[in-house]
């Protein structure tokens, strides 16, 4: 189970990445992924971090 | 960005002292008096030190010297109805562009690039898109790479102030002297109109919640900041409607904290902005309405009124953007930075600032004159063309702005900027940029200008609009207060014959 990033939508702030907890978002060419082996959808956080702090919804979303 | 104008003055970095010198005169900036309406006297000393040669906040300074800000942060921790996070933030830079996204290693290359060829370079600020303090730690690198190469260029960031009161320490510890928050309200019912969410403690927050943690976090800040001496700028967006009665709340309260600059700037909103406002049809101000807000606060926090929300990434002095001479595949990999430039341009500036100051005070002192000769008109609004040194150096049809300035017999007064250009408007003839500039010179008595053709003369003389080219080359505030004597002798002499 894991998160991803809807690249057409993505405004590559970079949000997403600063938040993440477990260091599963990193950039890669021109945009942002999710390395879906990192990302544990924020079982611990409360609400995944990424999607809620990326401003354009429906963004980040689960795979 | 057709709608830049083009400096052919300084689009090559002038090469000795004597350039420079006519340089100055030709133009290189943009306007003459812009910024803070208060000049050295009716400013704490203290703070005119800090910000004389800040060009976005000296009314005097931003003649000569220019600022650029790095995109280097683009992520942010709130979001507003008026942005849209495609592009650039719509208020803290212009709408519908997206700004060059560099690293900080990057941003220095560019900035050590822009300080060899504009040595008018004093500032260097981060802005949007993104939040400066939110993505900190990008912001912070790029100023330390910066200053260990050019000591003497001054820092500015601008925030929503959400993460501002985590960062106080590490801002005093860079001297960075000044800090832009954009504060919109301070009411939070208020505030949840302006404010869908906020991401704060690790969660998104909505609503009049999300807007009080915001306002009291930019109290905060804004305080903590002033506490240690660090100047402190609120901007607010005016959004008729939702915030602009209740900016006057917001001006008591910057300034009981100790703000020293209330910036009001129009809401800009479209619907191909695809923000919000733009898409709920929510409109800006009208130039009038912004004037009479800023009227009505001219008692409060001092007012800058020359703020042009520039691009964040833009370069150069205030109005015009070299920002695209500078991009990242323009500059070489190694860019050795060379002072000697910059060293000489400031001697060639402390001179032509003096002789400007000169020709001011010459100015206010004729138009006292006009007051013993018994001439008791209502004031005026004067438009003029400049390309900065402080003088009529812009012909007419490159004008993309106009400076406007109120005079009467107490002296000549800058009041804003009306922008005349096409980038919010579909039609690109010639005949709607006369309208659109007519439009925008609303309430003027007089244009003086470099140069203009006969049928644009015609058509503003039409519109009620004097226009003259008889001061061309002057400075702006002597030959305001020569015309406005000159044309209020002829009314009086009008009086008399009638
Ligand atoms: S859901 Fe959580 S762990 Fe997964 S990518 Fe998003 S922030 Fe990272
Ligand atoms: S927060 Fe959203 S828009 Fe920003 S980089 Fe991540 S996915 Fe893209």
């Amino acid at each position: 189970m894991a998160y991803q990033i809807i690249q057409s939508q993505c405004s590559v702030c970079g949000a997403c990445e600063f938040e993440c907890p477990n260091g599963a978002i990193k950039m890669k060419g021109d945009t942002y992924i999710i390395d879906a082996a990192k990302c544990t959808e924020c079982e611990d956080q409360g609400s995944p971090q990424c999607a809620s702090v990326c401003p354009v919804d429906g963004t980040c979303v689960p795979a | 960005m057709s709608q830049v104008i083009s400096l052919d003055s300084i689009a090559k970095a002038p090469e000795s002292a004597e350039t420079m010198r006519q340089d100055l005169a030709k133009g290189g900036c943009t306007s003459s008096s812009c910024g803070s309406s208060d000049g050295p006297a009716d400013m704490p000393a203290e703070i005119w030190e800090k910000i004389k040669d800040h060009p976005c906040y000296s009314e005097e300074a931003h003649h000569y010297f220019a600022r650029m800000h790095v995109a280097v942060a683009p992520a942010c921790n709130i979001q507003c109805n008026y942005c849209n996070r495609k592009y650039d933030c719509a208020n803290e830079s212009r709408p519908g562009v997206v700004s060059e996204r560099l690293t900080p290693e990057q941003a220095a290359r560019k900035v050590i690039a822009v300080a060899n060829e504009v040595p008018q370079l004093s500032v260097l600020g981060i802005a949007g898109p993104g939040d400066s303090l939110y993505d900190w730690k990008k912001t912070f690198e790029t100023f330390e790479l910066v200053e260990t190469q050019l000591p003497d260029i001054k820092f500015c960031i601008s925030t929503n102030g959400l993460a501002l009161p985590d960062h106080v320490e590490e801002i005093a510890r860079h001297n960075i002297d000044h800090v832009t928050i954009t504060i919109n309200m301070v009411d939070p019912e208020i505030g949840a109109k302006i404010y869908p969410w906020i991401f704060f403690d690790k969660r998104r927050i909505h609503g009049v919640e999300a807007a009080r943690i915001l306002h009291e976090r930019q109290m905060q800040g804004l305080e903590m900041l002033t506490e240690r001496g660090i100047l402190v700028k609120v901007n607010s967006v005016m959004i008729p409607g939702i915030n602009d009665e209740h900016l006057k709340v917001v001006n008591a309260e910057v300034k009981k904290r100790g703000a020293f600059l209330h910036n009001i700037m129009p809401l800009i909103s479209a619907p191909e902005h695809g923000t919000h406002f733009g898409l709920t049809g929510q409109r800006g101000p009208t130039a009038a309405e912004l004037k009479a807000l800023q009227d009505d606060l001219a008692d409060g926090a001092n007012l800058m009124r020359h703020c042009r929300q520039c691009r964040a990434d833009a370069v150069g002095l205030l109005g015009e953007d070299r920002g695209q001479e500078f991009t990242l595949d323009k500059i070489g990999e190694a860019v050795a930075y060379d002072p000697e430039k910059r060293r000489l341009y400031r001697e060639v500036v402390e001179a032509e600032r003096a002789d400007h100051q000169k020709a001011r005070a010459a100015a206010e002192d004729a138009l006292a004159h006009a007051v013993d000769t018994g001439a008791d008109a209502a004031p005026m609004l004067v438009a003029v063309t400049t390309k900065g040194g402080g003088r009529l150096n812009q012909h007419f049809g490159h004008a993309t702005e106009f400076q406007v300035y109120e005079v009467d017999c107490d002296g000549v007064r800058f009041v804003g900027h009306r922008r005349a250009d096409n980038y919010c408007l579909g039609g690109f003839g010639e005949d709607d940029r006369l309208e659109t500039i007519i439009g925008a010179l609303d309430g003027v008595t007089a244009v003086l200008t470099a140069k203009i053709g006969d049928c644009p003369r015609e058509r503003l003389e039409e519109a009620g609009i004097v226009v003259s080219d008889a001061y061309a080359y002057e400075y702006i505030e002597s030959s305001i207060g020569a015309y406005y004597t000159a044309s209020v002798g002829s009314v009086d002499a009008g009086r008399a014959s009638a």
